[in-house]
This record gives C-alpha cells, structure tokens and sequence, in this order.
C-alpha cells in the first residue's frame, strides 16, 4: 500500500476514493479510524493503513431538522431532515457518519444495532467535491 | 492513581456581577459587560478600589464568528479602566468563562497576584438559528461537524444511547424540563422566567388576540408531546429541551484567601477546582458518560476531601436536557443510570434532597456561552451567602455549592466547589 501521512487530509482522500482507511500501530496493533500518526496506546510512530470491511451496527444516531448552511445547500431544512449517527464497525472501533435510506421523519423506525453497510455520498463537482462517509441499512 | 491536587495558596470570592440573561438588540458585549461588573462592585461587602484588580481573565467563544471582533481581553480591560494591566482571553468553547476562573485562581494560588477579576461574555442573538447552530459547531470535534452533527444532533446521539442502556424515554427528558421551569420564574435574571404552565397560558392568550384556533393540553407532558407546541429540533431534542440563543455578561472577583475578610463579611472558598478533555463521539467508550466531567471531577473531589454526597447543590450544564441526567449521574451524585428516575422523583427539585440548577439552568436562565461558567458560580455564590431571594434552597446550614460547565460537545469540562466558612 503507498505511503500517504497517516492525517485527516489522506482520511478525507481515501474516503474521495471510496474506501474507509484507518491506522494500525505495528508495534501494539492498536486501530484507529480515522488514522492518528501517533499511537496513543504506546506512543509508536510506526503505523500502516488498513481498510475496514466496512459494514457495522447503528450505536447512536439523531434526525437534524435545524441545519447548518451546508447541509441547508444540499437540500435539508425542517421540512427534508437528514440523520447523522455513531456506527460501530465490525473492527471494533466507531465512526461518526451520515446515515443514508432511513426515513428521518421518523425517527421512532430507526433502531440502535440495526445492521449497515457503508456507502460514500458525494457532493459537487470537479475540485470542489466533497465526500461524506455514510452508512446505509443493508 | 491521580496525586492529589491543591492550590500553592488559598483563593476567595468576594464579588460577583451577572447582567440579565437574554437576547437584547440595543445591548452589545460591552454592555452586558459593564452591567455584571457594576453589581459586582456592589456585593463586595466592604468596598474596594477597582484600581487595585491585577489582572482580568476573561472567557469568550465565538464573539469572533458571531459579530465579527476578536481579542476581547483589552476591549473589557478598557471598558473597566483597568488598561494598561494584564487582560488574557481564555477559550474553552461553551466553558469558556470557567476557563478564566481557573486561571485567575491559579494566577491568585501561585502568589503572583493578589486581586484578579475573571468573568465572561458573549454576543449571540444578531444571527439566525441556523447561523448560531453553525458557529457553536465551531467547537464539534471535526469528525462530528463534517457529516452534519449540530450541537443538539450530538446530544440527540447520546439521547438515543442512554435510552437504549437504561430504557428511559423522551418522558424523562421532559422531566427535566418542566423542573428547570419550575425554577425559572424565581429567577428576575433568567431568559425564560416562566413555568411551563406560565408558557401554555401565553400561547393560548396569543392564539385569542390573533384570533386563532386556542390549543389545549391536559398537562405539561401534553404540551409538550404537541409538536406544534415543542417542535423537533436534532431527534429526541426537541426546542424545549434545548437552551436558548442569548447574550450576556458576568464576573467575579477573586482574592488571596488570607487578605478575602478585607473586602467581604462573606466571603467564599474555593475548596476544589477540576478540569477535563474528551475526546469526541467517535472515540469515546460510552457515550452515556463524558471522561471530561469525570476527571474535573476526581481532580475537584480529591482537592477537597469531599465526596459527592457532601454537595449541597449543584448548577450543571443543561446545555440540553439529556446533558443534565448524564452529568449527575457523571458527579456522582445519583448511580449510573439512575438519573432519570431521581429526577422523575422529585429529588433534583429546589426543596429536594440534592436541588439542581436552581437558576432554572441554562434551558431558563439562557446560555450565552462565554459567561455560562462564571454565571452558574453566581448562582452559588447567591445561595451560598443565602441572597437567593424566594429561589433560596430551603436547606439549613448551607455550606458546600459547586457548579459543572461543559464545552463544546464534552471537550472541556470543569467542576468547582465553593464552601461558605
Ligand atoms: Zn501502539
């Protein structure tokens, strides 16, 4: 695997490229998404990439109807709320991501450990893409 | 195991201002400012000269995004004529005031100075909703702000997890709620000084003067259930468990503890003072408690001797209402998820066994984030020197208060215990 700096900048890149990338400490083995350069079990610098399967459960989530302006850009407001949550990875460490294909109107059907599958929602065109990591019922 | 942790020398309140709480268009942050530190120089039982403060410490978060002026340590030092003295600035996002207590105790503890003002302010209510929920963002670990999370959608997050532990429900959450409201008409300071039931006639009067339909509930839990009435804001928060935007202003002043019976009759001692960090959503353990608030408050139990059950009462950060269950589970006040059900039986009310957020907390008394800290130590301060008027604790012999203030979404945390002697 080529050698970018384990930093959020290469995370966001990864993510760009359709894979969730984290850091494995080769000295403890210690994993961590999104990556750290430095081990915070041990303290190593000496880190390689891994990519995660990427299927998980929900562990926490919530359904935003006020906003902030660049959610607002892509369409959401009190009336078209989105759900962002906490998705434990089969790896066995969590993620924060948006959880897309759930109805956000209703909050009530959406289940804590109901199982996932991650997908990469883009945004935009040419240099100004962005990619948000989400995850999506399977 | 920690060392236990003390201050090089004893430190003492003997002033404490707050302006009203609120959203004020003909107010600005120096304002709000000169209107706390105008009752400070009030409550200072035998007076003093303002020209003897050594230094100011002042707490502010977002004046920057909100009304575009940093560096606010020299603008306040001037408004007080305190310049050329030393003003510093400290920023812990919604502690941020708490920040400047600490720092001015240490400054006080290490001998180098004798007299120190600390406070905070902040400008919040010249933007939308939306914009505000934007800037507190500004304090989300970036992982959370990047797929949307807000402030209540983080809180909501951990709503959903601390349900999902400990089979509470929105019921609780709106328990919290109508406690704090209940407190908040004693309040002549708070936002929101009105009783839920105060809220539900105010609607249904508004609704006759403009000729609408008149709502009706059977109770609180019905108007609040009614999401005309309390909308979703990030669910499970809805707007009545969220706190409002506001604008406010609040100090203290601060003294070598040999030198406090100089300036008050009363005064009050900093018996435990804690700090924390955390590390975001993503990375924490679980996500119905914050190892922030638990270290503040190892490093603030084990500075004083006390324990838990020797706190009086207690202001915490309501920044949401799911945010004050995890918190007094998290000060040890009631077990791990027990919270809910304590506050569902009347413990955490003003005439109960451990009242808190007699202010009405930040959901009633407002929350304009920079002076929240130092607002919720005035709040003690009050009680502790028995001038709380008819939100007075009904305990006798009140002598240990202590207050907890949260930065952003569980960065910052700090708990701080005042004792009356
Ligand atoms: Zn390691």
């Amino acid at each position: 695997m080529e050698e970018r700096p384990f930093s959020d900048i290469s995370y966001e890149q990864y993510l760009r490229e359709g894979k969730l990338m984290g850091s494995r400490c080769r000295k403890c083995g210690a994993l961590f998404v999104p990556p750290r350069s430095i081990c915070i079990a041990c303290y190593s610098s000496d880190m390689e990439w891994v990519e995660m399967k990427g299927k998980g459960r929900l562990h926490a989530f919530t359904c935003i109807t006020v906003a902030p302006p660049f959610m607002m850009e892509q369409g959401y407001d009190r009336k078209h709320p989105y759900c962002s949550g906490v998705v434990d990875l089969e790896e066995g460490v969590k993620v924060d991501a948006r959880i897309d294909g759930v109805d956000a109107t209703k909050p009530e059907d959406i289940t804590i450990g109901m199982p996932l599958q991650v997908k990469f929602l883009h945004w935009g065109e040419g240099e100004s893409q962005q990619t948000y990591l989400a995850f999506q019922p399977v | 195991m920690q060392r236990k942790r003390k201050l090089g020398r004893g430190v003492a309140v003997v002033g404490a201002g707050m302006s009203k709480f609120g959203m004020f268009r003909d107010k600005d942050s120096k304002d709000l400012f000169a209107e706390a530190f105008r009752e400070m120089l009030e409550s200072v039982d035998k007076g003093f000269d303002p020209n003897d403060i050594d230094a100011l410490y002042l707490g502010n978060f977002t004046n920057d995004f909100f009304i575009h002026q940093a560096h606010w340590g020299p603008i306040i030092s001037d408004l007080i004529g305190l310049a050329p003295k030393p003003a510093t600035r400290t920023e812990g996002a919604c502690a941020s005031s708490a920040l400047a207590f600490r720092e001015g105790v240490f400054a006080i503890a290490s001998g180098f100075y004798d007299i120190v003002l600390v406070g905070g302010v902040e400008e919040m209510s010249k933007r939308t909703t939306e914009e505000v929920a934007e800037g507190l963002a500004l304090a989300e670990v970036p992982y959370e702000a990047r797929v949307g999370f807000t402030f209540p959608g983080v809180f909501g997050a951990l709503a959903t997890a601390y349900f999902k532990k400990y089979g509470a429900n929105r019921e609780h959450l709106m328990n919290v709620t109508i406690k704090s409201h209940s407190n908040a008409p004693l309040n002549p300071k708070a936002q929101f000084p009105f009783s839920i039931k105060d809220m539900m006639n105010m609607k249904v009067e508004g609704a006759k003067k403009k000729g609408k339909p008149v709502p009706s509930w059977d109770d609180e839990k019905g108007f609040l259930r009614d999401p005309g009435a309390n909308p979703v804001v990030a669910w499970p928060m809805h707007l009545y468990d969220c706190c409002p935007i506001s604008d406010g202003g609040a100090c203290m002043l601060l003294v070598g503890e040999e030198i406090a019976k100089n300036f008050s009759d009363d005064p009050l001692y900093i018996v435990g003072i804690g700090q924390g960090s955390g590390k975001g959503l993503h990375a924490a353990a679980d996500l119905t408690t914050m190892e922030a608030t638990k270290n503040a408050a190892d490093e603030a139990y084990g500075m004083s001797g006390l324990k838990p059950e020797d706190i009086q009462f207690s202001e915490v950060h309501d920044c949401f209402s799911i945010a004050e269950l995890i918190h007094i589970e998290d000060l040890g006040f009631f077990k791990p998820g027990q919270g809910y059900k304590a506050v569902e039986e009347g413990l955490t009310r003003r005439d109960g066994p451990m009242p808190i957020n007699t202010s009405g907390g930040l959901k009633c008394k407002g929350h304009p984030v920079g002076a929240t800290g130092i607002g919720q130590l005035f709040e003690v301060w009050k009680q502790l020197r028995g001038e709380a008027g008819e939100r007075q604790v009904p305990k006798k012999d009140l002598r240990i208060g202590a207050a907890h203030n949260l930065g952003g979404t569980g960065g910052t945390c700090t708990f701080t215990i005042l004792e009356r002697r």
